[in-house]
């Protein structure tokens, strides 16, 4: 997806282009109406849901606004932003979701190359390992939260009665503070590893078949083969993979909401819950949208030095 | 592992057979004998244990909540991890909840809502995809950037802006609210338009040749060119659309007009434990998805490997 601009690409786009002109030129149909038609229900509605709510959501950050519309015309210049970068719950927000994206993004990586790799040796049965796999991706979140929800009660749950099996004494999975974020991981690995599974499976059959031949007339046995053949194409999707996951991760709130709240004692309240909270239970609208673009600064910043990174793995 | 199927090289020994997995590759086309593992019984038996075990970990949760909800409450509540109970199993959740519940509403909603949003965005993508890829117009390069940079907005700090909208507009609370603001994909622009750019000019030529304007050229040479694109694209928009939670939950508040995610999320009562009917309606608000994935599997399987997410 992030395509880097070499000299060579961008010498082809500029004969495509020059093509493109010059194909033009000798076409009227091809003229800027057309295009602008086309092109308008999109914007309309782009502009209308997206530009507008962002310049408003700016706008509102520097002011008083509230839910009930009482104080918007209150300037507070950048009062919002030295609040929010002085308000401790905002750090402790933004740090357990740090924690939550460090937890899950490994996990989510290894367990989908795992998987891909196993479903990829062609075992009979394609159709029930992709299903087993993915299936959990597409329940909604409030069905996650049910199901969840019921292995993890302390005193009934099924996976305190397994530890009872053998003999160890039950967790509170969501009500202790130790456990609490890494139970959430757990859930969220469950949940949504089937993508990323998808993904690689997908890139597993673009390897080209010459490579193995060659490895194989090379004498590479098969653990040299994945070593050295497999693993290495699949460098620029486990980049790809990494890098959505870290921003999926980073935007969590549904299934922590639901779970625990961001409980216990704001143990595993995300930012983005904050923000909910101080906009729609405190009706805090200006102050929450200042903390809404500070989170969406440290997100630009942490997608530019990912494509950083990402691009120069690439050349 | 020494169960491959390829002796170490000998000199002299001239070598033309492929090797047995990569012909079993070509074999089986995509469902194929991975190269890079062994081919022998006992990678064969490690991978099949492996497989499964990580199957019945990932099925369990699923297991359980239908186990649970043939349950009697009694039982559904009931500590340990019996499967089976000791009151026998029984129909009883599923006639509560289609007895009272708003069950029926919230799945007319949530299809209404998602066929709607998923016709609308896979419709003004197109449109606007082709436009930033075949037409010319003043501006088209830097609306597309504003478009492509627009995919890094976490759509969740919109939500306040919007709902302040929606009040203005006098919409909160109204099938518009829901479904407006989900039609913007600007990654799915983006996707289409990478494809569209790869549809041959010569095509459009001869069609324009045979004096096709541009609306004809879309709908008889770019679309149906397009199709699995289409197909990936409506299916993507359907999934998000159909689990969206934060917007529905925050734009309606009234039961009649909730979707399955948000109207399951009040269902829990906080006052006392009713597994067996909260399991229930969770497995009726998934069983749409999960056919609608089973019969679909080999087409979004290829259609995440299309959008070139996937492979190259």
């Amino acid at each position: 997806m992030a395509s880097v601009s070499t000299p060579a690409r961008r010498a082809a786009a500029g004969s495509r282009r020059a093509g493109f002109r010059r194909a033009a030129a000798t076409d009227r149909l091809r003229s800027g109406g057309a295009g602008w038609l086309f092109a308008t229900p999109f914007l309309v509605f782009f502009t209308l849901f997206l530009i507008v709510p962002i310049g408003i959501g700016l706008w509102m950050s520097f002011t008083n606004a509230s839910l009930t519309g009482h104080g918007d015309s209150t300037l507070v210049g950048l009062d919002n932003y030295t609040e929010a970068f002085g308000d401790s719950q905002v750090w402790q927000t933004l740090g357990n979701t740090v924690w939550f994206t460090v937890l899950t993004t490994v996990p989510l990586v290894l367990v989908a190359l795992a998987m891909a790799l196993l479903v990829y040796t062609g075992m009979p049965g394609q159709w029930l390992w992709r299903l087993a796999f993915f299936a959990s991706h597409l329940l909604p979140v409030a069905v996650v939260y049910q199901i969840w929800s019921m292995l993890f009660q302390p005193d009934r749950g099924m996976l305190n009665g397994l530890l009872k099996i053998f003999g160890i004494d039950g967790i509170g999975w969501l009500t202790d503070e130790k456990y609490a974020m890494w139970s959430i991981a757990l859930v969220t690995l469950w949940w949504t590893v089937g993508f990323n599974f998808l993904l690689y499976l997908a890139a597993l059959q673009a390897i080209p078949d010459h490579l193995y031949e060659a490895a194989a007339l090379d004498g590479a046995g098969a653990w040299r083969r994945l070593w050295s053949v497999t693993l290495p194409q699949l460098r620029r999707t486990t980049g790809l993979i990494a890098v959505l996951q870290v921003m999926a991760s980073l935007k969590v709130f549904d299934q922590i909401y639901l779970l625990t709240k961001g409980g216990p004692n704001g143990a595993t309240r995300p930012i983005l819950e904050y923000i909910y909270d101080t906009g729609f239970t405190n009706y805090r609208l200006g102050y929450a949208s200042a903390v809404s673009y500070v989170f969406f600064g440290l997100i630009i910043i942490l997608s530019i030095a990912q494509l950083k990174i990402f691009s120069r793995r690439e050349d | 592992m020494t169960t491959d199927t390829l002796s170490p090289r000998t000199p002299g020994k001239p070598r033309s057979t492929m090797p047995r997995e990569v012909v079993r590759r070509r074999r089986y086309g995509g469902h194929v004998w991975h190269p890079s593992l062994g081919t022998g019984p006992l990678p064969r038996v490690l991978t099949l244990l492996a497989l499964a075990l990580m199957t019945v970990v990932w099925l369990v949760p699923f297991g359980w909540g239908v186990d649970t909800s043939f349950k009697t409450e009694v039982d559904a509540s009931a500590s340990g991890v019996d499967w089976i109970p000791k009151a026998g199993f029984t129909l009883d959740a599923y006639r509560t909840i289609f007895g009272q519940g708003n069950l029926p509403v919230w799945a007319v909603n949530s299809v209404v809502i998602a066929v709607c949003v998923t016709a609308i965005t896979v419709a003004i993508s197109a449109m606007a995809a082709y436009a930033f890829s075949r037409t010319l117009f003043r501006g088209r390069r830097v609306l597309f950037a504003v478009t492509v940079a627009s995919i890094m907005v976490p759509p969740q700090i919109l939500i306040v802006p919007l709902f302040r909208q929606m009040l203005a507009m006098n919409l909160v609370d109204t099938y518009a609210a829901v479904i407006l603001p989900q039609v913007v994909a600007p990654a799915m622009v983006f996707i289409l338009k990478k494809f569209f750019d790869g549809i041959p000019r010569e095509l459009e030529e001869a069609a324009r040749i045979d004096g096709a304007g541009s609306f004809r050229v879309f709908w008889s040479v770019v679309l149906p060119l397009s199709r699995p694109i289409l197909a990936a694209v409506a299916i993507f928009v359907f999934i998000n659309t159909w689990n969206n939670f934060l917007w529905p939950f925050i734009s309606t508040s009234d039961p009649q007009l909730m979707t399955l995610p948000v109207g399951l999320s009040t269902v829990k009562d906080s006052t006392g434990l009713r597994n067996a009917q909260e399991s229930a309606a969770s497995i009726l608000g998934s069983i749409p998805l999960l056919i609608v994935f089973m019969l679909f599997q080999r087409q979004i399987v290829k259609s995440v490997a299309t959008t070139g997410l996937g492979g190259q």
